[in-house]
């Protein structure tokens, strides 16, 4: 790639930071450049981010139907699956599988649901009164 | 206490971290010349690991690999420690580090990395940084991928030491303790470039080098047909960023390539390398428009079969430049 052609296109790094990209300058030699971002990077990235938001609207659905406890949506929303939230929390898998059904969530302990506050970033409070908005 | 380190923006982190931490000790190596000397270019199709569900396509080795080839190939000794569920041992051992004024390389989650580009922030916990200060309870940060020098403080640090799920860092960290005072560049570039030759062009399984571009550009086709519109896009897009986010210098990693190739022209005094650096660029420039294709077909999430196909056979034609230029550069070191 030449260094005239090296992408400008704002997108998921804008007023953060820019990427080093490697290309050949008016020489032929190759320099480190920075870009601001690339069309294609910002697609594909948007994509991923939709899929997240896919999975809390999943989530959502599930906590209205009454077939699911909020924590289903919190770990949607921190990109985590049972295995990594039941690693974080330091909790066996298949008890972190009941917190997240309605029953057994109501049969968790303060300093439980303080764990899982902390590990899903947001307050005791806000995970017991999560109402989905539909 | 903040060390005079040099803050140098890099491609990728591991390469980069490691050119820094050497820099600081005297001994001046590019992040393109550590990646070439690591055989860090690579191509592997691994159906059978999963990121987020999607079988993993990979344009280097696994984490952690580059590194130590290049520090064997160069004969410098590391020191490298991880601390099991022992996070408070893991800060108060990087402390006694740096008090002796050694910059630290850390592993480091970046969900958690709390000035990194929010778009950013996924589950992945082979990322490297420097650390080469402390004051108060705040630590001087050197992130090769960000453009300057940034802090993070002393929880914020154990944090993304200690992220959890697929290569957590348990606390690693490593720094050079000895750098001979001679080092046999030849000879470590030739066995650096020889074994990404014999990677990409010998292994005897169909889903590395460039067997495993062919392979995968043959289940590529199907995509559409066999996962629907949906998922076949999200493949496509993990490909993608596979290729190009962060950490990559551009079209994973064949620029950094090219880069090392026309350092090597100079050391070596040979013409040829400077030669086969244009057909790696060559080669890039084609992974950037396979890019740029795919892209746009995920957009569309279009089931269309047509936008899979074109990317499929520029593949195959990728393959085939790569196994021409690895025959060609085998050449040069034999």
């Amino acid at each position: 790639m030449e260094i005239d052609k090296v992408p400008q296109d704002e997108g998921i790094t804008a007023g953060i930071t820019r990427e080093v990209q490697y290309a050949v300058d008016e020489n032929g030699k190759y320099v480190k450049t920075f870009s601001k971002g690339w069309e294609p990077k910002n697609i594909v990235n948007e994509l991923a981010w939709k899929d997240i938001e896919d999975n809390m609207n999943l989530a959502n659905e599930r906590i209205s139907a009454g077939k699911a406890s909020p924590i289903m949506y919190f770990m949607a929303k921190c990109q985590m699956n049972v295995a990594l939230l039941a690693e974080y929390v330091e909790i066996p898998k298949w008890k972190v599988k009941r917190h997240l059904k309605p029953r057994g969530f109501k049969k968790l302990k303060p300093d439980q649901l303080e764990n899982y506050a902390k590990v899903l970033g947001t307050s005791v409070d806000e995970l017991l009164n999560y109402k989905p908005k539909n | 206490m903040k060390l005079d380190f040099e803050h140098i923006p890099a491609g990728h982190c591991e390469n980069g971290v490691i050119s820094s931490l050497l820099k600081y000790h005297g001994l001046n190596l590019s992040e393109a010349m550590i990646f070439g000397i690591g055989s860090g270019y690579f191509f592997a199709y691994m159906p059978f690991v999963k990121v987020n569900g999607i079988p993993l396509a990979s344009f280097r080795p696994v984490p952690g690999m580059i590194f130590a080839r290049a520090a064997k190939r160069l004969g410098i000794k590391m020191k490298k420690q991880s601390f099991r569920k022992q996070p408070k041992r893991a800060m108060d051992e990087l402390d006694k580090v740096l008090e002796k004024k050694l910059p630290v390389g850390v592993q480091a989650g970046v969900f958690h990395l709390s000035y990194f580009p929010p778009a950013y922030r996924f589950h992945f916990n082979a990322h490297n940084l420097t650390v080469y200060g402390k004051e108060g309870d705040t630590y001087f940060i050197s992130d090769p991928v960000m453009e300057y020098p940034t802090t993070l403080t002393y929880e914020e640090l154990k944090k993304v030491r200690f992220a959890k799920g697929p290569l957590s860092p348990n606390g690693k960290m490593y720094y050079p303790i000895e750098i001979p005072k001679e080092i046999d560049l030849k000879s470590a570039i030739h066995k650096g470039i020889k074994q990404t030759a014999d990677w990409m062009l010998t292994i005897p399984v169909p889903l590395f080098g460039v067997k495993g571009i062919r392979y995968l550009s043959k289940r590529l086709r199907k995509w559409p047909e066999k996962l629907g519109p949906k998922k076949a896009a999200a493949y496509l897009a993990q490909m993608v960023r596979m290729l190009e986010e962060i950490g990559t210098g551009g079209a994973g990693f064949r620029f950094i390539y090219a880069a090392f190739l026309q350092e090597v022209a100079e050391i070596m005094q040979d013409q040829r390398y400077f030669e086969l650096s244009k057909d790696m660029t060559k080669i890039g420039d084609k992974w950037r428009t396979f890019s740029s294709l795919a892209a746009k077909t995920c957009k569309g999430r279009s089931s269309d079969p047509d936008g899979y196909n074109t990317v499929a056979n520029l593949m195959l034609e990728i393959a085939d430049d790569e196994e021409k230029f690895f025959i060609e550069l085998k050449k040069l070191i034999s």
